[in-house]
C-alpha cells in the first residue's frame, strides 16, 4: 500500500475500488444494451428483460451441471434467451404494434412474472449455487492489491461483446438497416426491406444479451428466481443515464453506474441503492435525453 | 372427511345448547373449545425468500403433532396444526393471528422466522391472551416492551447466538474485528451481540459496514476490508445476503487473512452457498449430526426420516417441532388447555425434545438452551447433508443470556 491518500482512503483501495467499480458496470453494460436497443429501435419498453437475465442464468448453470463446461454454457444461455425471444417478439408482443407504448409494456410485465413463477416451480424457491468456473477462481495481485480473476474475465469479456455489437451495427449491411429502420421504419420499408423482420432480429438480440448477462452474473451471486428484479430497475437506470437506444451511452452509462456505486460504498455504504438513483435524477435535471441520447437513433 | 366435521358440528352445536341453556358465555367457549381438537396455529413465511425454511417448519410441527397424536392425544383429545402464511410481512402475520384466534378459535400459536414479524404475531397473541411461542430470532421479543405473560421464545436470540460464536472465535482468530451487517433490527442485534461478548477478549473493531437488507452485489464493500486485513469479520446477514456476501467474500481472497464468522450459519444457506462456505464459523441451534453425542437428537432425526423420505431436519425445522411440543408437553403437564395452567406449566417444563436440555426462564420465557458452533466443510462428506463439522457447545446457562432487570422485568 502507498502512502499516498485521497479523503483519507490510500491511493491504491481507491484505485482497487475503481477497478471493483469497472466490473460492476460490466454486468450493468451488457444488461443496459438489450434494454436500450430494444427500446432505441422498437419502441418497446421490455420489462421482461429481467426475466430474461434470470432464466439466462439458470439456462447455463443447469446446462453446467450437465457439461461441467462454463464456456458452452457461455453460448447456450444467450442462444436459448434469444431464440425464447424470437418466439415472445413473434407471438406475443407483434400483435399489439401500433397501439402505444403501454401494451407492450404491460405484456412484458405479465410475462415476466410468468417466467419467474416458472422457473421457481422447476427449480425450487431456493436458487441454485454457482461459483466461478475453477480456472477462473481466487483473487490475483494486480499490483494495488488482489482482485478476483473471474471479474478481471468479466471486464475483459464485456469489452470483446461491445466491440462485435458494434461492428455488427456499424460495419455490416444488417447493422445498417437496424440504423436506418430506427431512424424512419417507413422509409425502409418503402425501399422494400420488411422492417418486422428486422425488429423481430433485434428483439431477440436484446433477449440474448439479457441472457449472456445473466450466466456472467450467476458466479458472482449463484442463481435464484427474484435475481433479475433488481437487475431490471438497474437496466432502467443505465438505459435513461446513456440515453435510449444508444450503443455508446449504454456503455457509458454502466460503467459510470457501476463505478458511483463503488465510490459511494466507500464513502457512504447505507447510501449505495440511492446513489445510482441520484445520478439518475441528475441526468434526468441537465440533460433529459441521456448523455448520448439522440431521438430514436442509434450510436 | 364429511362425517367428521358433521360430528364436529353436531357436537358444537349441543355443547353450545347446553351452555346456552347455562346462559354463561365464558363457559360457552370453554365448552365449544373442549368438543374440538387442541387447534394450534402456526403462521410463517411460505411464500417470500425463506420459503424452504418456512416448509420445513411446517414439517417438523407436523412431526410433534402426529407423534402427541399417536400417543393418544390428550384426555382423548387429538392435536391440529393450522398453518397459514404470513408471507414474511408484518402486517399479513397480524391479520393471519387475529382470523386464528377469532374464527378458528386456535387454543395456541406457534411460528415465525423473521424478527419483525414474530414481535407483530406476538403483539396480537399477548393482547387476546393467547400462549405464542415464537420459534424466530429475535431479541427485542424478550424485552418488557413486547413480553406478554402469554410470550414465550423456543428459539435462541441474537445476544446468545452471537455471543457464543464471538465467546468461541475472538481468542483463537485474533481480536481485529470487522463487521459487514445488514441494516436492520437483526444486523444490528447480533452486532451487538458479538461486540458485548468481544468485549472480554478486548477485540479492536477495525471497521463497521453496514449494507442495504437484500442487496446482491457485496464487492464494492470488500476492497476495503480487504486492506484492513481484519483477524475476524463478522457478517451479521440473513438468508441470501449471507449466501451472497461469503461467496463474494471468498472471490476477494479475504479467506487469506480473515477468519469469516456468521453468527447464525443455517444449514439451508450453507446448501445454496456451496463450497463458498468452507472454513466459515457460525452458531446455530440445531444441527442433524447433533445425533453423534446426544440421543434425543437421535430419536428426533429419526423420526424425521422416516416421515420424510430420509430427510434431515434444519435448524429452523427442529425448531417449529421443539416450538410445537412445547406447547403440547405444557398441556399434559397442566393437565388442561386453559392458558393460565399451560403458561404455568410451561415455565416448570424440564425438556430434552431433539437437543438436550432446555427450560424456560420465568422473567421472560427465553428457552435457556445451548448453541452449537458450527464450521462448514465440503470435503469428506459421509453424506450431502453432512456439511458442518461441530466445533464446540455453549450452554445451557443463563448466564449467558441478557439479565432480567437489563430486560426491564421487575423481580
Amino acid at each position: 500500500m502507498s502512502d499516498i491518500t485521497i479523503g483519507g482512503f490510500p491511493l491504491d483501495l481507491l484505485a482497487l475500488q475503481l477497478v471493483t467499480g469497472i466490473a460492476l458496470g460490466a454486468i450493468y453494460v451488457l444488461v443496459g444494451i438489450g434494454l436500450s436497443l430494444i427500446f432505441g429501435l422498437m419502441n418497446v419498453v421490455n420489462f421482461a428483460h429481467g426475466a430474461f437475465f434470470m432464466a439466462g442464468a439458470y439456462v447455463g448453470v443447469f446446462l453446467y451441471g450437465f457439461t461441467g463446461s462454463f464456456w458452452l454454457s457461455l453460448v447456450a444461455a444467450p442462444l436459448a434467451m434469444g431464440l425464447l425471444g424470437l418466439v415472445v417478439e413473434r407471438v406475443l408482443v407483434r400483435p399489439l404494434y401500433g397501439r402505444g407504448i403501454d401494451d407492450p409494456l404491460l405484456l412484458t410485465f405479465g410475462l415476466s412474472y410468468v417466467m419467474i413463477e416458472s422457473v421457481r416451480i422447476a427449480f425450487g424457491l431456493t436458487g441454485l449455487p454457482f461459483g466461478a468456473p475453477p480456472e477462473l477462481r481466487g483473487a490475483v495481485d494486480i499490483g494495488i492489491g488482489y482482485f478476483p480473476l473471474y471479474r478481471l474475465f468479466l471486464i475483459g469479456f464485456a469489452l470483446v461483446v461491445v466491440g462485435a455489437l458494434w461492428l455488427f451495427i456499424e460495419r455490416t449491411p444488417f447493422g445498417l438497416v437496424i440504423r436506418a429502420g430506427a431512424r424512419d421504419p417507413q422509409i425502409v420499408q418503402v425501399l422494400g426491406i420488411e422492417i418486422a423482420k428486422v425488429w423481430l432480429a433485434v428483439f431477440a438480440l436484446g433477449c440474448a444479451l439479457a441472457g449472456l448477462a445473466g450466466i456472467l452474473a450467476a458466479p458472482l451471486q449463484g442463481v435464484t428466481p427474484e435475481m433479475g428484479i433488481p437487475v431490471l430497475a438497474e437496466a432502467f437506470v443505465v438505459t435513461v443515464v446513456g440515453g435510449m437506444g444508444s450503443l455508446g451511452g449504454a456503455v457509458l452509462a454502466g460503467l459510470l453506474v457501476g463505478i458511483v456505486v463503488a465510490m459511494t460504498s466507500l464513502v457512504a455504504p447505507d447510501m449505495t441503492k440511492m446513489a445510482i438513483f441520484a445520478l439518475m435524477a441528475l441526468v434526468l435535471l441537465v440533460r433529459p435525453r441521456g448523455l448520448l441520447g439522440r431521438a430514436g437513433a442509434l450510436g | 372427511m364429511g362425517t367428521v366435521f358433521d360430528r364436529r358440528r353436531l357436537l358444537q352445536g349441543s355443547a353450545a345448547a347446553s351452555a346456552l341453556a347455562l346462559a354463561a358465555p365464558a363457559l360457552l367457549r370453554s365448552a365449544a373449545a373442549q368438543a374440538g381438537p387442541i387447534r394450534i396455529g402456526f403462521p410463517v413465511p411460505l411464500t417470500g425468500a425463506f420459503g424452504a425454511e418456512a416448509n420445513d417448519q411446517v414439517r417438523a410441527a407436523q412431526l410433534a403433532i402426529k407423534e402427541f397424536n399417536e400417543a393418544g392425544g390428550f384426555q382423548g383429545r387429538n392435536a391440529e396444526l393450522l398453518v397459514r402464511d404470513d408471507k414474511l410481512n408484518p402486517g399479513e402475520a397480524a391479520t393471519r393471528t387475529l382470523e386464528l384466534i377469532e374464527k378458528d378459535k386456535v387454543n395456541f400459536l406457534v411460528g415465525g422466522l423473521s424478527a419483525a414479524v414474530t414481535l407483530s404475531t406476538n403483539n396480537v397473541a399477548r393482547e387476546r391472551g393467547v400462549i405464542y411461542n415464537s420459534i424466530s430470532q429475535s431479541d427485542a421479543i424478550n424485552e418488557a416492551k413486547d413480553f406478554g405473560r402469554t410470550t414465550f421464545h423456543e428459539a435462541l436470540n441474537p445476544h446468545m447466538t452471537a455471543g457464543a460464536v464471538g465467546r468461541y472465535v475472538f481468542p483463537k482468530s485474533g481480536k481485529r474485528v470487522a463487521f459487514l451487517s445488514a441494516d436492520y433490527a437483526y444486523g444490528h442485534e447480533m452486532m451487538r451481540g458479538f461486540r458485548r461478548a468481544g468485549e472480554a477478549s478486548g477485540i479492536e473493531v477495525v471497521a463497521d459496514i453496514r449494507h442495504p437488507i437484500g442487496a446482491s452485489d457485496y464487492s464494492a464493500f470488500l476492497p476495503r476490508i480487504a486492506a484492513l486485513k481484519p483477524d475476524v469479520l463478522c457478517l451479521c446477514n440473513f438468508g441470501r445476503d449471507q449466501v451472497v456476501s461469503i461467496q463474494q467474500a471468498t472471490e476477494f481472497g479475504l479467506k487469506r487473512n480473515t477468519k469469516l464468522v456468521a453468527p447464525v450459519l443455517l444449514f439451508t444457506a450453507r446448501k445454496a452457498g456451496g463450497d463458498a462456505f468452507d472454513g466459515v464459523i457460525g452458531g446455530t441451534s440445531y444441527y442433524w449430526r447433533l445425533e453423534d453425542s446426544v440421543p434425543s437428537a437421535k430419536a428426533f432425526n429419526d423420526r424425521f426420516r422416516a416421515a420424510y423420505n430420509g430427510a434431515v431436519p434444519s435448524d429452523y425445522g427442529a425448531l417449529g417441532y421443539a416450538g410445537v411440543r412445547s406447547v403440547l408437553e405444557g398441556v399434559k403437564a397442566a393437565g388442561s388447555v386453559e392458558t393460565d395452567k399451560v403458561v404455568a406449566a410451561m415455565e416448570n417444563l424440564k425438556a430434552d425434545f431433539y437437543k438436550g436440555p432446555q427450560s424456560f426462564r420465568k422473567c421472560d420465557h427465553q428457552s435457556v438452551q445451548s448453541v452449537l458452533i458450527v464450521e462448514a466443510k465440503s470435503k469428506d462428506l459421509k453424506t450431502p447433508d453432512d456439511v458442518f463439522t461441530i466445533l464446540g457447545t455453549e450452554g445451557p446457562d443463563e448466564r449467558f443470556l441478557r439479565g432480567c432487570d437489563e430486560l426491564g422485568h421487575k423481580a
